[in-house]
């Protein structure tokens, strides 16, 4: 019941922001759309825990930060390499095991390696993640284990 | 400035284009695609700054969702005899057919 | 105060604009499937969040800059979703990654 209210709450906010229109007409349907799309997602059975990662922790603003300014680095070294042509790429495969044991950490942590330009996640089984690489210190990088600790302190 | 940023990002698409159309494998033209899909959010959101009309963005939204499930969709089938094969044996694929 | 906000957005469209056209040549550049992928990941980050940013800076209203930032999460969070259902894809379908140096399985 908990999760469904903040859902309400999460969808009524969204359609507020987006349409710039307050009538009566407006918010009705937007609360009938609102009532139409609860009662869907709990037909379907996916009104939970897992749907509503809503952790405004200071521990995950720090992680958008760090991951913001890694994406810009890896960016600039993606572009040079771009520029410089074929021969300068080493790319790598490579399996890593890293920490996270929840499902919602193992997403992050996949999410913010393929969100990275330069590494690629191709696939995860278990704590195993085959990543594929466009030069080989990214996977270096990877192995220092900084995101993997990282991503495991936000979990608890 | 914003046109110039509008052409640039024309010009981009134009490059996916060619690389769906010479592609080899088809998921080079599956990634071609959804990287026109992208690039056609921000050309939507650009063009509604350079006509004055910020409404356009709401069109760019949509837009963004239905390349997603666009994708998604597509790769569903993946797991079809006729994805499978397409450049290591065509052989396969025709003696089924 | 509104000259240095127009140069910034300027700049902004400027780096988002050389940005996407760098992801553009990546793509028809690079040998096969996988790194093509990093270069679609350039384009589909800091090019556009560039750009979205520049636009932001516009000077829109509100509302306006709400809808950018849906957009850009929005680009963030699908993004990799597809990118990483793409390459597992691939992958299982049997399309090998060129690795032109020495093998590092098992880093």
């Amino acid at each position: 019941m908990r999760h469904t209210l903040i859902l309400a709450l999460l969808l009524a906010v969204f359609w507020l922001l987006i349409s710039g229109h307050y009538t009566l007409l407006m918010l009705s349907l937007g609360f009938a759309s609102i009532l139409l799309v609860i009662s869907i997602s709990n037909k379907m059975d996916s009104v939970d825990q897992a749907h509503q990662p809503v952790y405004l922790s200071l521990s995950l603003c720090r992680y958008h930060l760090w991951l913001a300014k890694k994406i810009i680095v890896a960016n600039i070294m993606v572009v040079k390499h771009i520029w410089l042509g074929n021969q300068s790429i080493t790319p790598s495969l490579a399996r890593l095991i890293m920490g996270p044991k929840t499902d919602l950490g193992k997403v992050i942590c996949a999410t913010s390696i393929t969100l990275t330009p330069g590494t690629v996640v191709v696939d995860v089984t278990g704590n195993v993640f085959t990543v594929h690489a466009l030069l080989r210190e990214n996977i270096q990088d990877l192995q220092t284990g900084e995101m993997d600790s990282l991503v495991s302190r936000l979990e608890c | 400035m914003l046109i110039a940023a509008s052409v640039a990002i024309l010009i981009v698409m134009g490059m996916a284009i060619i690389r769906a159309v010479v592609g080899p494998t088809l998921y080079d033209r599956i990634l071609a695609v959804n990287m026109f899909g992208t690039k056609t959010v921000l050309l939507i959101a650009l063009l509604g700054f350079v006509m004055g009309r910020p409404e356009f963005l709401d069109i760019a939204i949509v837009y963004a969702l239905i390349n997603f499930i666009s994708v998604i969709a597509v790769l569903h089938f993946s797991d079809s005899i006729y994805f499978k094969h397409d450049t290591q044996d065509k052989k396969t694929v025709k003696k089924e057919e | 105060m509104d000259t240095v906000i127009s140069v910034a957005s300027l700049l902004c469209l400027l780096l988002g604009s050389f940005l996407c056209l760098s992801g553009g040549v990546g793509i028809l550049r690079f040998p096969d499937f996988y790194t093509r992928m990093h270069a679609v990941g350039v384009t589909d980050t800091l090019a556009s969040a560039m750009i979205l940013m520049g636009l932001m800076l516009q000077g829109a209203e509100a509302n306006v800059v709400i809808k950018l930032i849906i957009i850009l999460l929005m680009t963030l969070f699908i993004n990799p979703t597809a990118s990483y259902a793409l390459a597992k894809a691939a992958m299982y379908s049997g399309l090998k990654p060129l690795l032109n140096m020495q093998k590092s399985k098992r880093g």
